[in-house]
């Protein structure tokens, strides 16, 4: 259990990382970008990939009528993130120390590694509602309006996952290092769960 | 007279046996030429590729230096130097109008000749270019990395200022000699009292190692002959600078017949580390001298004019042991020094032969004092004592010589028109190329280093004739691509170029690429005019002149209806572009500003005048296609007559 505790912990600590490292990439290339312009999201604000890459992207969008993109003030969620992390870091970590100690069964690892997820995909579909947002609410005075063949308005949501081709742009969109790291130190939780369950199980046999 | 039909009949045989084997060359060059050897791959560069070598090619009487692709031959950019160019508004905006300010006034055109490459331990480290103007004497430097003008300084008591621009093997200096003599301090004299009391000058300029900011540090007056071409000593002879000499007989008139008279006239080897110590001990005279010293700042966007008005001449008889005169057969032309710098080529352009003297040999000379005489007293050295050897009947017309990094040197012969390719240590002749026509200048990468890339070598010629489609009595000049990395040269490619192709620098590509700016920072624009925030837009009234503020982005500019200007105002545009994106300047004109465009680069403010002479509505619009809305990219300012009372006003998006 003591093994197991430990994990636990660093698996939580891995969670910092998004403090550092930004948890999504969207890239968005053309034949005039042969350098792409980049955004990285981080918990706590989008910044660009090179210096300049937010005010050449919101000068681009600006033709099809998309808003700017959000600075950390304008989105609630870029100062809940952080505290949501460092929370579940704190606790994830005392869950941990407590294991160490067996003063608490290995279910807690999994009832936080539970709670990470929930959280994680309920994270997961803000940020799909804001991407949606900000691909389709346009400004009806845009200066280019595009329809679908079918004759409805084009919109312009980046994907959540993989590539996709909107206008003259590929745009790509994966996890970045701190989404890795995440995903990573969650699995951890979850090898700490299962070698405390093995041992607790081993202890009844003896 | 003897003498002169030997070489009468010398001339016309052999030009007669060159031109057969030039006509031939030229019937084979489809079999041997391309086809055969295949040129044409080797000179490819597909699509979205990148060339090996940047080519800094002159542009001669355009004033400007143009910047080639190596082996493509594909022409990236003009860059204005010594000349007014309205596509980037050179000379034209109020930013860079005092980089052509002169001690004789505005001057917006020279030529330009020789550019030279930075170094650093004799090796090209580029940053810098530096170019001489001739006819107002100047000296330019280019910064690579905004490929832009960023200082000229004229040079006093000099004129056609033809031995320069070329550096030192650390960038030391950089050299201005005078081909013309004339009287120092300029003054009313007759011209037939030239002989004794013409002066030639030869200038020795310091780079600043961190910002490259040039100062005229002293200037050395020589007798009165004309100093054709210069080239610094490296290696050994690094602390020496030769430069060639013609009209050694001081004639003025009738200079063809009257300069020739002597056989031999001289380089002249200059130990400059000793003259700047002399200098740096408080030696030489401070004289009066006006001249112009022009700086462009990369932050403020914007040039000063500084007139001085004082230069250090050094008198060489008071500093003995520094120069001595090389005895060279026929009014010597080129002066280069191979890259181990044991090597003076001195090419007679009158002659068959070039003259090798031998530095080691020269220092020997110095050191047993053998002397043959002296010239307003400066030692001449004996020419069988410093001569290495020569390279016999190579050609007609010898002119320049560069080296490449295997022992071997190629020399143009202008008369001829070929490259010849001669060893160095033996002086034979290995191989010899047709050019077409004329060939002045050859230019290997990295020919004024110690470390030349011998893998091409690029002739420069003066006539193209039947080489192209013809445009009228003008046709273009070219350049002439050869690949040297065999035994015998190899035309690869011929294309044209700007002005007059005078001289070459060349410089593999990866040494200058990675430093090459893409925008300028807005946030760190300090010019004094500069609108950073659009929130700052405005127009301002200052009795008749009035200033507008204005800024750029795709696709408008802000403000674009501007009322209250009247006839006799003086308008000044003000312009910023706002984008912070690679490759996207915006440009600006007025109908009837007689002024050109501006062409403005991301981050960066110009300046134009306009002067409305009548009243109306006139337009202003982009000249740079920046985007879809391009088209849309324009505005009004509204003229007023003279006694009008409507007020200044702007506006956007109303
Ligand atoms: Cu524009």
């Amino acid at each position: 259990m003591k093994k197991a505790g430990i994990i636990m912990i660093i698996g939580c600590l891995m969670l910092l990382g998004l403090f550092k490292f930004p948890l999504w990439n969207i890239m968005l290339g053309a034949p005039q970008y042969p350098d792409p312009l980049g955004m990285n999201i981080f918990i706590d604000g989008i910044k660009g990939v090179k210096e300049f890459d937010i005010q050449n992207i919101d000068g681009i969008n600006h033709y099809i009528g998309m808003k700017k993109i959000p600075k950390p003030d304008q989105m609630w969620e870029f100062s809940v993130f952080p505290i949501v992390i460092g929370s579940m870091v704190a606790l994830g970590v005392i869950i941990g120390i407590l294991g160490v100690f067996k003063k608490v069964s290995p279910y807690w690892f999994l009832g936080w590694l539970g709670v990470m997820a929930v959280l994680g995909i309920l994270g997961m579909q803000d940020f799909n509602n804001w991407l949606t947002e900000y691909g389709t609410d346009l400004n009806p005075h845009a200066i280019m309006k595009m329809t679908y063949p079918d004759g409805t308005p084009m919109t312009y949501k980046p994907p959540l996952f993989g590539h996709q081709k909107m206008l003259n742009f590929n745009v790509d969109s994966y996890p970045a290092a701190g989404a890795y790291l995440m995903f990573f130190g969650m699995l951890l939780t979850l090898v700490a769960f299962f070698l405390g369950i093995k041992k607790s199980h081993k202890k009844q046999l003896l | 007279m003897k003498n002169s039909i030997k070489i009468l009949i010398l001339l016309f045989s052999t030009v007669g046996i060159f031109s057969c084997n030039k006509q031939q060359d030229k019937n084979n060059e489809g079999q041997s030429g391309a086809l055969a050897s295949n040129a044409a791959e080797r000179v490819y560069v597909a699509p979205g590729e990148y060339d090996e070598f940047y080519a800094f090619i002159s542009g001669g009487f355009s004033g400007q230096l143009s910047v080639y692709g190596l082996p493509s031959g594909r022409l990236l950019k003009v860059i204005p130097v010594f000349s007014q160019d309205p596509e980037k508004a050179w000379g034209y905006n109020e930013e860079t109008k005092p980089m052509l300010e002169t001690s004789h006034g505005f001057i917006p055109w020279d030529d330009a000749h020789h550019p030279d490459i930075s170094q650093t331990n004799g090796k090209l480290d580029g940053r810098w270019v530096f170019i001489n103007g001739n006819n107002t004497p100047r000296i330019a430097k280019i910064d690579l990395t905004t490929f832009e003008t960023t200082e000229i300084i004229e040079i006093p008591n000099s004129a056609g200022n033809h031995s320069s621009s070329f550096v030192t093997e650390n960038t030391e200096y950089v050299v201005a000699g005078t081909r013309f003599s004339v009287p120092i301090p300029q003054r009313d004299m007759p011209i037939k009292d030239y002989k004794g009391n013409f002066k030639g000058a030869l200038s020795f300029l310091s780079v600043d190692p961190e910002s490259g900011r040039m100062d005229l540090k002293f200037q050395i007056i020589m007798p009165g002959f004309d100093y054709d071409l210069s080239h610094p000593g490296r290696g050994k002879s690094h602390g020496w600078f030769f430069f060639s000499t013609y009209n050694s007989e001081e004639a003025n008139s009738l200079l063809e017949v009257n300069a020739s008279q002597n056989d031999k006239d001289f380089i002249a080897a200059i130990n400059w580390k000793k003259i700047e110590e002399y200098v740096n001990n408080g030696g030489g005279k401070k004289v009066p001298a006006k001249y112009a010293h022009n700086i462009y700042d990369d932050e403020t966007h914007t040039a000063t004019s500084t007139m001085e008005n004082e230069v250090t001449v050094v008198d060489p008889t008071e500093v003995p042991g520094a120069i001595y005169l090389l005895p060279t057969p026929k009014s010597p032309h080129g002066c280069d020094v191979n890259p181990t710098g044991e090597y003076i080529v001195g090419n007679g352009k009158l002659s068959a032969d070039l003259t090798v003297h031998s530095f080691s040999k020269m220092i020997n000379a110095i050191e047993n004092k053998k002397f043959d005489g002296e010239a307003y007293g400066i030692p001449i050295l004996r020419f069988e004592d410093v001569l290495a050897g020569t390279v016999k009947q190579a050609g007609l017309g010898p002119l320049h010589t560069e080296f490449d990094d295997k022992g071997n040197a190629y020399t143009s012969f202008f008369i001829s028109s070929e490259v010849v390719k001669w060893k160095v240590e033996t002086q034979e002749v290995i191989d010899r190329q047709p050019c077409y026509y004329s060939v002045g200048h050859v230019m290997i990468p990295g020919g004024n280093s110690a470390h030349p890339f011998g893998k091409y070598v690029l002739a420069m010629n003066k006539i193209t004739k039947d080489r192209y489609l013809p445009t009228g009595p003008e046709v273009t000049q070219s350049a002439q691509l050869y690949d040297i990395t065999g035994e015998k040269m190899q035309l690869l490619l011929d294309f044209p170029t700007i002005g007059e192709p005078h001289y070459a620098a060349g410089i593999p590509a990866d040494i200058v690429r990675e430093n090459s700016r893409k925008i300028f920072k807005l946030s760190e624009n300090k010019h004094k005019y500069a609108t950073i925030s659009n929130g700052d837009a405005r127009v301002e009234r200052d009795g008749n002149e009035v200033h507008i503020y204005m800024t750029m982005i795709r696709s408008h500019f802000t403000p674009d209806n501007i009322e209250g200007v009247k006839v006799g105002d003086k308008v000044y545009f003000h312009v910023t572009n706002h984008e912070q994106d690679y490759d996207v300047p915006h440009g600006i004109a007025m109908i009837g500003a007689n002024n050109s465009e501006l062409l403005i680069m991301p981050g960066q403010t110009e300046t134009f005048v306009w002067e409305p002479k009548e009243v109306g509505v006139w337009p202003f619009y982009c000249t740079d296609f920046c985007s879809a809305l391009h088209q849309e990219m324009q505005g009004y300012v509204r003229v007023s007559p003279k006694d009008s009372n409507v007020p200044i006003s702007w506006s956007l998006g109303e």
